[in-house]
């Protein structure tokens, strides 16, 4: 190999020459840096969009806060106009949007109408709540749905594929909310071995383990819920994945080197099958915030589901407007994350 | 050929015409075959056939004054009895008559949002697939925010400030679920626009619109078709789950807001399945109908899935 001219970076040859080492490292970056740049501007765009949508949504388009906040008092017109200095709604609309944008990019969020605490403050208190389920949720979802819709794939048409296809589907059209009702109707109130709703009850002692083993106890029967609306749709990935892959020449030779059936299929056809998947993964990360938020209410877990459902119904605009931002903020950043990934699990896209 | 091609004359373009009509009837008869070779998806049609006649004949089954809360017959939460074959509700109407009433607006809802969202995804697809250039760069990075936006958290957002009606609710689902569609005719767009015969076209002197209704539209439809079937099920849900957390059109029964009265009223805890079962199912029921019969669409309309039957 020579030390220069343009060597195929998916040859992933050893590289000879202490100077074409030292030389090649610094040219995959410079491509890396140029697709890192292209999709950090794309998500920056897109969470700039967002700024932009949330303030147009509920300061333009949504009337005068003043209104909800009291609405149940009369209020004087003094009264009023101090209110509105306030929460800085008398001053000229560009100057709201300048702060609201530094406000939103610093973490100083405001104030929420129903709880007159920072906003800021709520959300740090019930993010780990809202990790915990659709985190343990989306886990169990994919691990499922992969080892069985690999298993699908693999054995197309037989009777297990059917069963299993048609039981996903079953699932996958039940809606979250009703699923989850049924849930509680059956474990909580039936059978009663299971909380009906909460995180945690009152009566345990506060000590870590007995904390512990009941928010586990009563983290059952979301996550339950969760993972069976959502894991139909990583079998039916998975599933498709493998089934591309299921004519290749490669696991010819593999069976033709004696491999055992199931060998072939983990060693050589799951690797593959996996590449195309990671994407749709991360992309479904909107799915998973959207099946949170719905659980959450079904089963008054207190994260921040159920606060933006309460905030739409107080209504708590500022809390509302901040956890927009915050959900839409997330799922771009999780696609960025996947491209970013992606680079370095799949090397046929560095040549592209 | 020679450049003598005559001039059509009304007779030759009438033949043409008819010509046009029997090869489309043709490859309609074949796609037919095709779809009734699939069992799920047969069993799907059937199915969403009983569904539409039993929402389109609800009036002439169930008076629309079993609606009506104030003439309400039944007590709170029976269950079960040969007056009410499913029970009552909290104010005693039947659970029946409202599934049967509450399919209209589901269907009603579901299907005129996937109409509005596909006409804008496939006009935006086509358009900036065709077009190109800084137009469809634009339209491609604005479909691709809404994909990634999380649907139900703008839909919540944009109902809570918009105020909550059917047309509210149908304009809000619309709006979040276009943008797949378009990344289909866009995709597909793109492989019809190398294509020989409109090269032929555009030499011939055809303009952007012939070329994109002429052409290729109607090599675009039948898959825009299967996904629109694959959108509906996701419309209806999402009708229900926003009409579940209240944000329906308090004037209408839908099988979301019957499950939202539901659970205000402590369904759950009277231990009242019937009230509870009746719309739920009919929910599964449509949805899984709808997916079957989108599934056999995209098998009979998507080369890459021939030869696959689930």
């Amino acid at each position: 190999m020579t030390a220069d001219g343009p060597t195929p970076a998916d040859a992933a040859a050893p590289s000879g020459a202490a100077p074409s080492a030292g030389r090649r490292p610094g040219r995959v970056a410079n491509g890396f840096g140029r697709y890192l740049c292209k999709h950090v501007a794309g998500a920056a765009v897109s969470l700039l969009l967002v700024l932009f949508s949330s303030f147009f949504i509920f300061r333009l388009i949504a009337g005068d806060p003043i209104d909800q906040l009291t609405k149940e008092r009369p209020v004087s017109p003094e009264e009023r106009a101090a209110l509105r200095a306030e929460l800085g709604l008398d001053r000229p609309m560009w100057e709201q949007f300048w702060d609201y944008i530094i406000g939103t990019l610093t973490m100083d969020l405001g104030d929420s109408f129903q709880y007159r605490r920072p906003i800021f403050d709520l959300i740090v208190e019930r993010l780990p709540a809202t990790i915990l389920l659709s985190g343990t949720g989306m886990v169990l979802a994919v691990l499922l749905g992969f080892w069985i819709g690999t298993r699908t794939g693999w054995r197309q048409g037989s009777r297990y594929d059917r069963g299993h296809v048609a039981a996903g589907l079953l699932l996958y059209s039940a809606p979250t909310f009703w699923l989850g009702m049924i849930v509680i109707l059956v474990f909580a109130r039936y059978l009663g071995i299971f909380p009906v709703n909460g995180m945690r009850s009152p009566s345990t002692p506060p000590q870590f383990w007995p904390q512990a083993l009941d928010i586990a106890h009563h983290l059952v029967l979301p996550v339950l819920t969760y993972t069976a609306v959502v894991y139909a749709g990583y079998l039916m990935i998975m599933r498709s994945s493998i089934l591309d892959e299921i004519g290749s020449d490669y696991l010819t030779t593999a069976r033709a080197k004696g491999l055992r059936d199931d060998q072939v299929r983990d060693r050589h056809a799951v690797p593959n099958a996996l590449l195309p998947t990671v994407t749709l993964v991360f992309l479904a990360i909107g799915g998973i915030v959207n099946g949170s938020i719905v659980t959450e209410a079904v089963f008054s877990w207190p994260g921040l589901g159920s606060l933006f459902v309460q905030a739409v119904f107080y209504p708590d605009r500022p809390v509302l407007q901040a956890l927009f931002v915050l959900f839409s903020a997330s799922t771009i950043l999780a696609v960025l994350a996947a491209e970013i990934l992606y680079w370095f699990i799949d090397p046929r896209i560095r040549k592209s | 050929m020679t450049a003598s091609t005559p001039t059509p004359a009304p007779a030759a373009s009438a033949a043409r015409r008819r010509l046009a009509r029997a090869r489309r009837r043709q490859s309609l008869a074949r796609s037919w075959a095709a779809y009734r070779a699939q069992r799920t998806g047969m069993i799907g049609l059937v199915l969403l056939g009983a569904i539409v006649v039993l929402a389109i004949a609800a009036p002439v089954l169930v008076d629309e004054s079993a609606l009506s809360v104030t003439q309400a017959t039944g007590g709170r939460m029976e269950p079960p009895s040969a007056a009410f074959p499913l029970g009552t509700d909290e104010v005693g109407r039947s659970v029946l008559a409202l599934t049967l009433w509450g399919s209209r607006i589901s269907l009603l809802i579901g299907l005129t949002a996937t109409v509005v969202a596909v006409v804008i995804g496939t006009a935006v697809g086509v358009t900036s697939g065709h077009v190109g250039g800084w137009y469809g760069w634009v339209a491609l990075r604005v479909s691709d925010w809404f994909m990634v936006l999380p649907s139900l958290v703008v839909a919540i957002a944009l109902l809570a400030v918009l105020g909550r009606s059917m047309a509210t609710t149908i304009i809000v689902i619309a709006l979040v679920s276009w943008s797949g569609t378009t990344r289909l005719v866009r995709a597909q767009t793109l492989t019809v626009q190398s294509r020989p015969y409109l090269e032929r076209a555009r030499a011939l002197g055809a303009g952007h619109w012939h070329q994109m209704t002429k052409h290729i539209l109607p090599n675009v439809l039948p898959l825009v078709l299967a996904s629109a079937t694959l959108l509906v099920p996701s419309a209806i849900l999402m009708e229900s789950s926003l009409a579940w957390l209240g944000l329906g059109d308090p004037n209408v029964v839908s099988w979301g807001s019957i499950l939202n009265r539901a659970s205000d009223n402590g369904a759950v805890s009277a231990h009242a399945w019937w009230y509870l079962l009746p719309p739920g199912l009919a929910i599964l029921l449509v949805v899984l109908a709808f997916m079957m019969c989108g599934r056999a669409l995209e098998a009979v309309f998507n080369p890459r899935l021939r030869g696959e039957s689930a």
